[in-house]
């Protein structure tokens, strides 16, 4: 427990069902400190909005505590927690000006007037939206709603925020360009920030540390480098990032290298990080940049023919489709630089790579 | 580079014809399909409801009856001067017999005298009777309509004669608004005894709005109710909602006077449970009370279905957002979830006060005497009493309190904001 003096926010063996079968979380457990950009990332259904909402107070934990600054926050109301939260969809109020939405935290904790508009003044400059106070919600686009929305969050100048989804329905551009905005302002603030997304690029580049949640569980909770580079299993492999995938079986074993047989009759070594016993299923997980077209011959463990079928022109590198053995979707991404391989369709090479960069995971 | 140049000018199509037009033609047939789309309810709405208003509209000031039959006497008497208090020359006199006996055998007078009824009751036996004796008349002519009844040689006979035969009168309008000619023509209210219509639209306006909160109290609730639940749970709600809409409106209304009557089920349960006694019972029906229960139900899915429509627009993430910014629940729900349901108030607000004031059926059966309502009144003229100019000029204001209440609201609330569903 005396953990929970540096956690700001924690929940401990949280579970979560809404129908009394089903659990949407399933013991959840997790650290927050304070000032730290967490992200929750999942796919659709994992539990990532329960969560937050949990957090905030509109559902509450079917077992277990959640701790915010060290006080167990499950008996207090929603409207007694002074958490910021960007929702989904904004929820600005329709029927308010864009200052009205602002001041409206600043209102019903019956802040003096000239503060209130002092307050809101500051909070629109901060998100670059000065001279609109006096539009309606309806008035703006989604990226200035989305600008809005976080400064109604973040003007009652609460210790935490919520984010959920916030970008999710702004374009490309605008969306690059508000994770920009969003992860200064959270280190000029000094906020501590837990911020939901599905999109594992979004987490890669914003997050301190990303919680990866599958079936209400977390897989794997590091920071963006050590998720990509050292996934603790196939979920975790497949979901961030991309991710050429063998499945086999496990052969030879040692501390650090294993042989596994892979359809088609194939032995490729790799590095075993989540694996049972010899004779056991295993997942193999390598990227494509990892990949070495017509390596010199003896130079890496794993050597094996393969025949190009689809070029793709990236610009910064070819993305390319190749057929090793049985698996058609294995993906090698050569670097565009001057010595390249120049390849063709059809053309038979050899692809290679180090025992290292191929982990074993789970089946 | 010239062919650019003169597109430029005018637009064409690319056989020629100028753009401006060939896209006028494509709009014109656009716009004729259109209309034959609707001309069958346009038909239907110009032939069922526009001309019977302005039909309405006509006949509450039409008086053409008295010029018409009256043909001779009426152009002269237009011409008397009645302020030197002599009865009307030998002349207009001589007309009237004439007119008399030629309306006597078209049998057009005695229409006549019920009309000059409503100005002043004795007309129309004055007439029956002098149009039995018209053709025996002699001259001189004064003498001989007096001696057939002493009220032709009252000088108010004429003056009442002479203000009437216009082919227009406004008299239906002053009787409407309680109004009636003094003796010397200046227009004074009615004495109390005789003044009902005044009262009757008050107590019509009263008793709607009165019906309007009560369903608003009423539907507010279950709306939001039905806007939050799964929509299997809600759907079963709007069942028993409209449930009133499926059963006949007399057998909703009859079951009210067995519930409410003094002798019913609810004043039986009263007394059984000893919360009144039995000769205190309370009088439920045939009064306003009766009136304002019965036609609460009747239109309270009036109110529910427009509130729930806009309930159900309000995402759920608005209170949420409340909350989260630090308001109470009341707070949030005052603050933020009322004024985005103002519209639907609105809609359904005027929807049940339109309906109730012209509200006829269930008043008639249950509203007693101080339950009835001014359309009563209006079926009253135009089935029992045949006075259809009364039952019209009563229309007329009726329409035009709606149309005022409608301008303020408009004013107020904005009808933009309005939404049905
Ligand atoms: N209010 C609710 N009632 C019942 N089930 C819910 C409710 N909210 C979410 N769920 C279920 O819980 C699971 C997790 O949902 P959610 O937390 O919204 O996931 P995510 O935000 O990761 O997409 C889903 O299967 C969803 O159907
Ligand atoms: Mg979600």
């Amino acid at each position: 427990m005396t953990e929970s003096d540096t956690a700001f926010v924690r929940f401990s063996e949280v579970q979560k069902s809404y129908d009394g079968e089903t659990l949407v979380v399933k013991n959840l457990n997790l650290d927050i400190s304070r000032g730290e950009f967490v992200t929750m990332l999942g796919p659709s259904g994992s539990g990532k909005t329960t969560c937050l909402m949990m957090l905030a107070g509109f559902e509450t934990a079917t077992h277990g505590e959640i701790y915010l600054d060290g006080q167990g926050i499950n008996k207090v109301a929603p409207h007694r927690r002074n958490i910021g939260m960007v929702f989904q969809n904004y929820a600005l109020f329709p029927h308010m000006t864009v200052s009205e939405n602002l001041a409206f935290p600043l209102e019903v904790r019956k802040q003096p007037k000239n503060e209130i508009r002092e307050r809101v003044d500051r909070a629109l400059d901060m998100v670059r939206l000065g001279g609109f106070g006096n539009r309606r919600p309806a008035q703006l686009s989604g990226g200035q709603q989305q600008r809005v929305a976080l400064a109604r969050a973040l003007v009652f100048e609460p210790k935490l925020v919520l984010l959920d989804e916030p970008l999710g329905a702004l374009d490309k551009n605008l969306r690059e360009e508000m994770q920009y905005e969003l992860k200064s302002i959270h280190d000029s603030l000094g906020l501590t920030m837990v911020f939901v997304t599905h999109d594992q690029q979004e987490a890669l580049t914003m997050s301190d540390r990303i919680a990866v949640f599958d079936d209400g569980v977390i897989q794997q909770i590091d920071s963006p480098s050590t998720l990509y580079e050292e996934p603790r299993n196939a979920f975790v492999a497949y979901f961030i990032g991309e991710n050429n995938r063998f499945v086999g079986t496990i052969k030879e074993l040692s501390d650090n290298e294993c042989s596994v047989e892979v359809d088609g009759g194939y032995i490729i070594k790799a590095k075993p990080v989540n694996v049972g016993n010899v004779g056991d299923k295993t997942t193999l997980s390598l990227r494509p940049e990892r990949v070495s077209i017509n390596p010199e011959a003896g130079s890496m463990p794993n050597m094996l023919d393969a025949k190009v079928l689809q070029l793709i022109y990236l610009g910064d590198h070819i993305r390319t489709r190749v057929a090793v053995g049985q698996n058609e979707d294995f993906v090698v991404k050569i670097p565009n630089s001057q010595e390249h391989s120049q390849l063709s369709k059809g053309q038979t090479v050899k692809v290679g790579w180090s025992s290292d960069d191929c982990r074993a995971l789970d089946a | 580079m010239t062919t650019e140049a003169a597109t430029q000018q005018v637009m064409t199509t690319a056989d020629g014809t100028p753009l401006k037009v060939s896209l006028a033609k494509a709009q014109r047939r656009l716009k004729i399909r259109a209309l034959l789309l609707v001309a069958p309810l346009l038909l239907f709405i110009l032939i069922t409801f526009f001309v019977p208003v302005f039909d309405m509209l006509f006949r509450s000031v039409e008086n053409q009856i008295v010029p018409e039959v009256l043909e001779n006497t009426a152009p002269l008497l237009l011409k008397w001067d009645d302020r030197d208090g002599e009865l009307p020359p030998e002349e207009v006199f001589a007309a009237a017999k004439e007119d008399f006996v030629k309306g006597a055998k078209a049998k057009t007078i005695l229409r006549v005298g019920s009309r000059m009824n409503y100005e002043q009751s004795g007309f129309s036996s004055l007439f029956r009777k002098t149009a039995r004796r018209a053709k025996n008349f002699e001259s001189p002519y004064k003498e001989a309509f007096i001696k057939a009844d002493r009220k032709w040689g009252d000088l108010d006979t004429w003056r009442i004669l002479k203000r009437e035969s216009g082919a227009f009168t406004i008299s239906y309008y002053l009787a409407a608004m309680d109004l009636s000619y003094g003796p010397s023509g200046d227009i004074t209210m009615k004495p109390k005894g005789e003044a009902i219509y005044l009262t009757l639209f008050w107590r019509t306006l009263k008793l709607s709005f009165l019906i309007t909160i009560l369903c608003l109290a009423l539907a507010y609730p279950i709306s939001y109710l039905m806007s939050t639940l799964p929509l299997k749970t809600s759907n079963l709600l709007m069942i028993l909602v409209l449930l009133p809409f499926w059963t006949s409106l007399l057998v909703r209304t009859t079951a009210w006077i067995a519930l409410l009557q003094q002798e019913g089920v609810i004043n039986d349960l009263l007394v059984y449970f000893g919360l009144i006694t039995d000769d205190n019972r309370l009088a439920m029906i045939h009064n306003a009370t009766g009136t304002v229960v019965a036609m609460t139900h009747i239109l309270l899915p009036f109110m529910v279905l427009p509130l729930f429509s806009v309930m159900k627009t309000i995402p759920p993430t608005y209170m949420r957002a409340a909350k989260n910014l630090g308001a109470t629940p009341t707070v949030a729900f005052i603050r933020v979830y009322f004024p985005n349901t103002v519209s639907g108030i609105g809609a359904g607000g005027i929807l049940v006060f339109i309906i109730s004031i012209g509200y006829y059926i269930t008043p008639a059966l249950v509203g007693g005497v101080d339950g009835t309502l001014i359309s009563n009144f209006i079926a009253y003229h135009m089935s029992t009493s045949l006075n259809w100019g009364l039952a019209a000029a009563l229309g007329v204001l009726l329409l035009g309190i709606v149309l005022v209440l409608y301008y303020f609201y408009d004013k107020i609330v904005g009808v933009d904001n309005m939404k049905f569903g």
